[in-house]
């Protein structure tokens, strides 16, 4: 039988800059992450404020539109905040966070941050259910009440965070799922709730907690039209760990997806031969918000 | 040439025949050469029909948004660009709305529309198009499209500067080469600032000057637009924007920073 190609994704510019800030490594360890981040996997180091500022100055000479910050748990990293300051002085950035780290003086530092900047700022903020019995067996134990903290610290300071959901929570995705998180977060003080669910990646973490891909969730013989591959984030965005610079955030763990080590030299196309690449051609998927 | 060229922009006129009418007014008052208008011209109001006579009789040049994209061509959708399903709910009814009221020939006319145009001022290129030179439906915000972005844009589609609308809030940037990218903002509804006027874009082009920009606001009789709103049953949420100043619908496609300084 003959093997069939992979589609390619071409590279059509770079918007959206991502940086794996804190590494693999996460002050908790939820079994549905697609790259097993814990507090004990080290696999892609943490970046320091001088490796991003370095990948922010070719930002800007390839015109990219916006930044996008996480780890692992981006506030681990102790230079967190000068960074997004950095990143924000030439353009949006949004940080994804666990919300367990989000004291009253870190929240307060994150407002003051968002007031100064000309650009927006963004904090996206994770939970897994409405309360500690649907969130817990996902996000770990006692993490419903801190994150549920967190949230109310930014709400305090007038931050207001998207809230972000995975398919892990079930019936996150239909429409009264959808309802009951937006009356759920109106509920803690959110007074604009907003709201982003996310499909799961079959890989890391969630490929022991239900299963992985299926030979057939694969891309492989397919063609996919100009308007398809252009909905494909890795279209026009790149993701930056301590290693080099991979495709997107998602595929950090294979090697083949580590393009290069400056963003110009991964300005070029990709074959989509993951069931993670399958993912987010079915379901549309973007990591943006 | 003369010494200064007089131009005007309006941005999404969402069948807001008396904005427009009005906008048209003020910027010939100021003195405006060429008008143009940047697409989007129904939606959100009533009476979509009443717009594009306006129009042509005022010699109003005009390329397409993504309505006129839609309606021309049939699609069952805006095409607006939204993702929240809380947005695409009231872009549906103003879409269904528009397309029921909107006249066969009028929709063949949209379909004989540009998607861009350039003008040459003096040398200066300057470049009209709806969302962004790429993409019909993109939006550029004033608080998520940085300098950086901004430039490659420009170079990237030969422009000195660069005409846009589709967002519905008005804001210009000088980038750092001194060209210049002006969000016209919009004439159908007002910036979700609490004042009831809507705006559009004048600028001048000077023969030893660079082109400069001022937005403009435009009062109108918002009160008779929103009793035609009422009368057509139009979203009283709509009717609540015209008649404060503050938008009640599609804020989740808002950036953080504008959506701070609503009151919704």
């Amino acid at each position: 039988m003959a093997v069939q190609a992979f589609p390619e994704v071409p590279s059509l510019s770079l918007d959206t800059l991502w940086f794996q800030v804190a590494g693999t490594l996460c002050n908790l360890a939820c079994t549905h992450c697609f790259i097993a981040c814990s507090p004990t996997n080290q696999s892609h180091a943490m970046m320091t404020r001088a490796d991003v500022r370095g990948f922010l100055e070719e930002a800007r000479g390839l015109g990219v539109r916006e930044y996008y910050f996480t780890g692992g748990e981006p506030f681990m990293n102790p230079e967190m905040l000068a960074i997004a300051g950095d990143a924000l002085a030439q353009g949006p950035v949004t940080i994804l966070t666990n919300g367990v780290l989000l004291t009253p003086e870190r929240s307060r530092r994150l407002r003051d941050l968002f007031e100064r900047s000309e650009y927006s700022l963004d904090l996206r903020v994770s939970i897994d259910g409405w309360d500690a019995a649907t969130n817990d067996p996902i996000r770990g134990e006692g993490t419903y009440a801190r994150i549920l903290s967190g949230l109310q610290n930014l709400a305090a300071e007038g931050v207001n965070p998207v809230v972000t959901v995975t398919e892990a929570c079930e019936g996150a995705a239909a429409a009264a799922g959808r309802e009951r998180f937006l009356d759920w977060a109106r509920s803690i003080g959110l007074s604009r709730p907003r709201l982003k669910v996310l499909s799961l990646f079959r890989i890391g973490a969630e490929a022991e907690r239900l299963r992985g891909y299926a030979p057939r969730e694969t891309l492989a013989g397919r063609t996919l039209s100009p308007e398809e591959l252009e909905a494909l984030q890795c279209s026009t965005a790149r993701m930056v760990t301590a290693r080099g610079v991979y495709v997107c955030p998602i595929l950090i763990d294979l090697p083949s997806a580590r393009m290069g080590a400056t963003l110009a030299e991964t300005l070029r196309p990709f074959p989509l031969s993951t069931g993670a690449c399958f993912t987010c051609h079915e379901y549309g998927v973007t990591c943006r918000t | 040439m003369p010494d200064v060229t007089r131009l005007a922009f309006f941005g999404g006129v969402y069948s807001n025949s008396r904005a427009l009418a009005a906008a048209i007014a003020d910027a010939r008052r100021w003195g405006a050469e060429g008008l143009y208008a940047l697409g989007d011209f129904g939606a959100f109001g009533p009476y979509p029909d009443r717009v594009f006579p306006i129009l042509l009789s005022a010699g109003v040049e005009a390329i397409q948004g993504n309505y006129e994209e839609s309606l021309s061509t049939d699609a069952s959708d805006c095409h607006c660009g939204y993702t929240d399903p809380r947005d695409n709910h009231f872009a549906a009814l103003s879409y269904g709305y528009t397309a029921e009221k909107t006249s066969s020939e009028w929709k063949r006319w949209m379909a004989t529309l540009p998607k861009t145009r350039r003008l040459d001022v003096g040398g200066r290129r300057i470049l009209l198009v709806h969302g962004s030179p790429r993409k019909i439906n993109e939006f550029l915000w004033e608080s998520t499209s940085p300098e950086p972005f901004l430039e490659k844009l420009l170079s990237d589609h030969d422009a000195d500067v660069l005409v846009c609308t589709h967002t519905g809030l008005h804001w210009q940037r000088r980038l750092p080469s001194g060209r210049l990218v002006v969000n016209s903002g919009a004439l159908g509804r007002p910036a979700n600032d609490g004042r009831t006027e809507v705006w559009y874009a004048r600028l001048e082009v000077g023969v030893a000057t660079r082109a400069r920009a001022e937005l403009s606001p435009v009062e109108y009789d918002f009160e008779a637009m929103a009793r035609d709103m009422e009368q057509e049953k139009l979203p009283g949420e709509f009717v609540e924007t015209i008649r404060t100043g503050w938008w009640t619908t599609c804020l989740e496609v808002l950036p953080s920073k504008e959506r701070s300084r609503g009151r919704y």
